[in-house]
């Protein structure tokens, strides 16, 4: 009975998170539909929704795993460049399909690289993982700095300089070193953004409430403990982090698909960062906590440019508040009073009408 | 439940408070908008232009006349930040661009604006992909590549070197753009290049290995494609193993004079090729030279200049085929492009006389070059 119980919070929770998502989806597209959004608001949807997945692939590792990794953008930037170089080949293809198999090979790519760096690495704990992992991002940025790959007619060609890259005839570059990609095809939508978003949710979510995610939150919660009642360590973190680097991948490939060039030196620790402290502020293992942190934090710069270079600092100093705020015991019991009463009123109602 | 959707109702509210205040038509003055990094690792290159800019601006409303209005957006040398700053400007209701300073934000920017059709006019975003394929993009710089041909033909002309060694950043569009230039300039002439040595941003702080390359190979004219930062220590270190060839940089070598914390010395007899000087005598460049240093407290850079330029031609532009304010950018775009392209427009400014335009958005002018001679710039 007890089991049971517990159980359908875990569904109903879902289920929020899930309408949630779709409710701001929709109210979005039907106002970007009727050009009520700023170009500024609807020129970010993209970004605001690589971001998202970014966040809860994030989540995972450090959340639900509870290992710090500091080399997430090393997965995006896999993810992305991979996707370009697809897109590239499939020139001719028609859009969708384009955009569906460069997002899977590049979710793959990332993936394969996740195993890389998972494998010797997971053996690692807590810092020496954060020090490896962050010395991951550097790595594959710089790998992608002296990549340079091309197509043509007789397929795809890989080089360690410009000189040694010979295209024929019609031949063009894809991935020129480190001025990066340029002529990105832009395949990505805010649809394809939300899809991808609910694709993330799905799989975390449910990896999160399966027999695995158990396992991985056991292994957070005492290692020792949980190896003793006989579960696999290496299997089931590898499992968590391949997960979590796949979905970087597949931020990754949307993210690129909306600009029409994209640099190695983009996906850089700041980067990296940048989606850890989504994950932080909106909360260690709460994925609605992750997608509204990215969504507010990825905006409010933006709205914050009539404030011209001071920006910067504000941006700097709203992150600090939110952070005293949420763990200021005061302002919580605060806040929970009122929405306490909120939902008192609503339940009364429900109560009512009944 | 109820709380998640007041929520959701609450950021859409916020959402779309944002989306108000669009379309202000302003029918008196044409809105110019600029993109540049006045933050970050680029920012003296932005300030530069918006300043530049912001003098030209002054300038052309104390005349009377067409009143032009100026709006400058941060981008961080950024494609994703390049992209927001457009869509604000947009929200502003921008008719006419000038941008991005830098060239993979402009890459970027240049997508958007050919889609909207907003007329885009950079001053030096300089790779060729920047105008690549986009027919309302033009730039006030020479491209990357046609840069590096210049220079390798002036460098011919004037039978400055016989042995050249080129050290370049091969993490930089700008200078890998201009070295594949010069490289194939200088081959198809016979010039004997005896040393190529790269560097990237992350390791531009030590370069004696590659001065020590070119020295063993027996160079005796150094060809520097890059910026002035790294120039400077290049300078120091060939100084400090007694290696002096004659070295020779472009517009990027411009401004190591006034470079905080570097002895000006070791810069004698430095050459380059750049299209502006802050030392020439001519009277618009000490006019615009005096005023920029009103506004910023130092000399200006070629970047500045071009910005100054590029508000300059527009207007030129704009004198000619009568575009007024209050029409719609798409008509203003398509006008500018008609004039730009137009055999008979020409535009003499600071950074060069009688410039023209491609239909590709390339410039056509001549580049001079420049020695550095006890402290200042002399025109060979």
């Amino acid at each position: 009975m007890e089991k049971k119980l517990k159980l359908s919070a875990a569904a109903k929770s879902n289920t929020i998170t899930y309408s949630m998502v779709t409710v701001a989806f929709i109210l979005i597209y039907l106002l970007d539909m009727m050009d009520v959004l700023s170009n500024s608001l609807s020129g970010q949807l993209v970004p605001i929704c690589a971001y998202i997945v970014m966040a809860l692939s994030l989540n995972l590792t450090v959340g639900v795993l509870g290992e710090l990794s500091l080399g997430h953008a090393g997965f995006m930037s896999v993810g992305a460049f991979v996707g370009v170089v697809v897109a590239g080949c499939m020139d001719g293809s028609p859009d969708i399909l384009r955009f569906i198999v460069s997002m899977i090979v590049g979710g793959v790519f990332a993936g394969i690289a996740g195993l890389v760096i998972g494998v010797p690495v997971l053996r690692l704990r807590g810092d020496y993982l954060a020090i490896v992992t962050l010395a991951f991002g550097e790595i594959i940025k710089d790998i992608i700095n002296c990549l340079y790959v091309g197509v043509d007619a007789s397929g795809l060609k890989i080089a360690g300089s410009a000189e040694a890259l010979v295209l024929g005839e019609g031949g063009k570059v894809l991935i020129n070193g480190p001025i990066g990609a340029a002529n990105v095809p832009k395949l990505s939508s805010f649809f394809a953004g939300f899809i991808l978003i609910m694709l993330t949710l799905f799989v975390v979510l449910n990896l999160i409430n399966s027999r695995a995610g158990r396992a991985i939150m056991a292994l957070r919660d005492n290692r020792i403990a949980a190896e003793s009642v006989g579960i696999p360590v290496t299997k089931y973190k590898l499992m968590a982090f391949i997960t979590s680097a796949v979905l970087a991948g597949m931020a990754g490939v949307l993210f690129s698909m909306n600009f029409s060039t994209i640099v190695a030196s983009k996906f850089d620790f700041n980067q990296s960062i940048l989606v850890l402290m989504f994950v932080v502020l909106g909360g260690m293992g709460n994925m609605r906590g992750s997608i509204i942190a990215a969504t507010v934090l990825t905006v409010l710069p933006e709205l914050m440019r009539a404030f011209e270079d001071f920006r910067m600092l504000l941006y700097s100093v709203v992150l600090i508040l939110v952070m005293i705020g949420t763990n200021n015991a005061k302002l919580k019991a605060m806040i929970g009073k009122y929405t306490g009463k909120i939902t008192a009123v609503f339940k009364k109602r429900k109560g009512e009408t009944k | 439940m109820k709380k998640i959707v007041a929520l959701v109702l609450v950021l859409a509210m916020l959402f779309t408070s944002v989306a108000c205040g669009k379309k202000d038509e302003d029918a008196n003055v044409i809105k110019i908008g600029g993109i540049g990094p006045t933050t970050g690792p680029a920012a003296i290159y932005g300030v530069a232009t918006q300043y530049g800019a912001q003098i030209a601006v002054e300038e052309i409303n104390a005349l009377g006349g067409i009143q032009f209005e100026l709006n400058w957006q941060d981008d961080e040398h950024d494609a994703e930040k390049a992209v927001n700053a457009y869509n604000t400007l947009m929200d502003w209701g921008m008719d006419i661009l000038v941008g991005t300073t830098t060239t993979n934000p402009s890459i970027a920017v240049s997508t958007e604006a050919y889609e909207d059709r907003i007329f885009m006019f950079t001053p030096s975003a300089s790779s060729p992909k920047v105008t690549e394929g986009k027919d309302n993009v033009f730039q006030m710089c020479f491209t990357d590549p046609s840069q590096g041909v210049r220079s390798a033909q002036y460098i011919i002309e004037k039978g400055l070197g016989t042995k050249v060694a080129i050290i370049y950043n091969n993490a930089d569009a700008y200078s890998a753009g201009i070295y594949e230039g010069f490289k194939a300039e200088a081959e198809k002439n016979g010039v004997e290049i005896v040393s190529v040595t790269t560097f990237t941003d992350d390791t531009a702080t030590d370069f004696t290995a590659q001065l020590n390359d070119a020295k063993t190979n027996g160079a005796d004219f150094v060809f520097l494609p890059i910026y002035y930062t790294p120039a400077s220590l290049i300078l120091a270190q060939a100084k400090s193993i007694d290696y002096a060839p004659v070295f020779c940089g472009v517009d990027g070598m411009d401004g190591i004079l006034t470079l905080e914390g570097f002895d000006a010395a070791l810069a004698e007899d430095v050459m380059l090729l750049t299209p502006f000087s802050a030392d020439a005598q001519e009277e618009p460049v000490q006019d615009f030279v005096k005023k920029y240093e009103k506004l910023a407290g130092e000399k200006p850079n070629q970047f500045a200049a071009d910005a100054y330029d590029c508000v300059y031609a527009i207007y030129n532009a704009i004198q000619k085929n009568g575009i007024k304010p209050g029409m719609k950018a798409e008509e203003m775009c398509d006008k500018l492009i008609e004039t730009f392209t137009s055999a008979d427009f020409s535009y003499t400014g600071l950074t060069g006389s009688n410039m023209t335009w491609q239909a590709n958005g390339e410039v056509d002018k001549a580049p001079k070059g420049y020695v550095i001679k006890n402290g200042a710039y002399v025109e060979l």
